[in-house]
């Protein structure tokens, strides 16, 4: 992320024989400290502790506490009853299908706007789309595949009224799995689309030009050039996409109520009946999901630093 | 060629048919609260709706509140670090992508449990308390975009060059980065600024859990107890995030083109 900057090259001219004020300070930077720098980061610091970092830390040493204050790992150990360990599975499931899924779709239709040589105008519009798709999840995504696939939706009464198939009875259910994920992946395919376009780009034309000069087919192409170096980014974007999945509550709970328990809306029962007590119980919940979700980000972050080396 | 041209059409197509359906649908289905023929009564029913008014009114409020803060926040940090500390960047560009590994509902959780009633700082003791948490919920939320956003906007202009130039003129800090800084990254900051509001405007699990009347909490009370009116929503909130990235696309165009030769 930070090794090449431009800022690093010697701008032409006489902007080197400037007032050099700032370089140079960067090896003892606490006597480079001025007020006003101070002032700068303050916010962003003070931001950061009170609303990112404390809140997260008590949350943790509150998964650890027993309600006198003691130590101990009985929260942790609470979270095996059957209920949770299954809403962990459900909930690792619906993420990982979807954001599998979403990055294969996703990527598919990366690869036509970028490379499949189809009209002007389409790329723009497909990506201002994934702009607008990406962020519409939530409560009104819900509501938009209640209206088209649940019981009473335009879709489902269509294909039973016209076609003479029953969604329903031939196994669909929006407040399933499957209909979950479906519905997930409105967010999740556009997201790829938005972060892997970048990536599609930098794969040179030279580099297929030169394959096919050395006698390769498309396959060869794909199989030996394009996806490895893609790769980093594919399995850094499924973990985004995971991660994204994984910690999504809105949209299952306006679709689903609690019929399917996965993590977040376990939780946000959870914390609705805080006042209840067993406080640790529902940190330790917390942890479980803060722990898988940063799996998925490390997985993200380092292949990411990786991937951009080839994007140059 | 040609073959690659056929299955990209059908995978444009297959794409196509998957994301406008449910929107045509939608709309469709807001229509039909009749029995027979197509009506906007869904929609008028929804805007007549006092609740929707201030409920809409609270988040834009909000979402006002979480720009302006937001923009206070960043914009000195990340002109700092780029300036003199880009030995930091890592640091706070790790601290910038924490929103994306912690779950929102992890988020407001933490909050909950300190800030409540009973501690130092009992900030949900009050509905500005609470209204003010929110807000700080939702500059974390959109502070991984609103970070890449004024980075992207500081690295198209010369931030040195600028600074010193200021600097010799006998501007301070403050001045410099409010008159100097702002007005030439003000492109990306809104942009940055527009993604915040379509990410905050809908926003649930936060609100609902910190009790407050905001947009998507009315949003999904109406799902609860309606079957048309849902749609409408759903349909008004699509148009509200178009609106909110086609400004975004509309800024880009007076983005400046990079400054620097890189």
């Amino acid at each position: 992320m930070t090794t090449v900057h431009p800022t690093a090259e010697p701008s032409a001219g006489p902007v080197q024989t400037g007032p050099v004020v700032l370089r140079g300070r960067g090896r003892n930077f606490l006597a480079g400290i001025r007020l006003g720098d101070l002032l700068a980061v303050a916010p962003f610091v003070l931001f950061a502790v009170m609303f990112l970092l404390l809140p997260m830390s008590y949350l943790v040493m509150q998964a650890f506490q027993a309600p006198d204050g003691s130590f101990t790992l009985d929260n942790l150990a609470n979270l095996g009853t059957p209920k949770t360990i299954d809403s962990f599975l459900i909930s690792i499931r619906v993420s990982g299908t979807s954001a599998l899924l979403g990055a294969l779709f996703g990527l598919l239709i990366a690869l036509a706007i970028i490379r499949g040589k189809l009209p002007e105008g389409i790329r723009s519009t497909v990506m201002t789309f994934s702009g607008v798709a990406s962020n519409f999840a939530g409560i009104p995504l819900a509501f938009a595949f209640l209206a088209t696939l649940g019981r009473l939706g335009l879709l489902t009464i269509i294909l039973k009224t016209v076609f003479g198939f029953d969604l329903y009875r031939a196994g669909f259910n929006l407040l399933s799995f499957w209909g979950l994920t479906l519905t997930y992946l409105y967010f999740q395919i556009p997201l790829m689309v938005l972060i892997i376009a970048p990536a599609i780009d930098g794969l040179k034309r030279e580099w297929s030009e030169a394959a096919s000069t050395l006698g390769a087919t498309k396959w060869q192409f794909w199989r030996y050039v394009g996806l490895p170096v893609l790769w980093p980014n594919l399995l850094g974007t499924l973990s985004l996409l995971f991660a994204n999945a994984f910690g999504a509550i809105a949209t299952a709970y306006a679709l689903t109520g609690s019929t399917l328990n996965i993590v977040p809306v376990l939780l946000y029962a959870q914390i609705q009946g805080d006042v209840l007590g067993n406080r640790g119980l529902g940190a330790a919940l917390a942890l479980g999901m803060v722990i898988i979700t940063a799996l998925a980000n490390v997985i993200y972050l380092v292949v990411r630093t990786r991937a951009e080396r080839w994007l140059k | 060629m040609r073959r690659g041209q056929a299955w990209a059409w059908v995978v444009f197509g297959l794409g196509a048919l998957y994301f406008l359906l449910p929107l045509i649908a939608t709309f469709i289905f807001s229509l039909s609260i009749r029995k027979s023929g197509y009506t906007f009564d869904a929609y008028a029913n929804v805007l007549a709706d006092p609740r929707f008014q201030s409920t809409l009114g609270y988040s834009l409020f909000i979402g006002l509140c979480t720009i302006v803060v937001g923009i206070l926040i960043v914009v000195p940090a990340a002109y700092y670090v780029r300036l003199r500390a880009p030995k930091l960047r890592p640091i706070i560009e790790f601290i910038t992508l924490l929103p994306l590994i912690i779950p929102a509902i992890v988020l407001v959780f933490g909050y909950i449990r300190l800030y409540n009633s009973s501690s130092l700082l009992p900030l949900t003791s009050s509905f500005v308390g609470t209204g003010i948490l929110l807000t700080f919920a939702y500059v974390a939320l959109g502070l991984p975009y609103m970070y890449r956003a004024v980075d992207t906007g500081l690295r198209t202009i010369d931030v040195q060059t600028l600074t010193e130039a200021a600097n010799i003129l006998g501007a301070n800090q403050m001045t410099i980065l409010a008159r100097v800084i702002f007005p030439n990254i003000i492109v990306a900051v809104l942009s940055g600024a527009f993604l915040t509001l379509a990410i905050v405007i809908g926003e649930f699990t936060i609100a609902s859990l910190l009790n407050q009347p905001a947009f998507g909490v009315y949003m999904q009370n109406v799902g609860a107890n309606r079957a048309f009116e849902p749609a409408a929503l759903a349909v008004i909130s699509f148009i509200i995030t178009w609106g909110a990235m086609g400004m975004i696309q509309l800024l880009s165009r007076f983005a400046p083109k990079t400054a620097r030769k890189d």
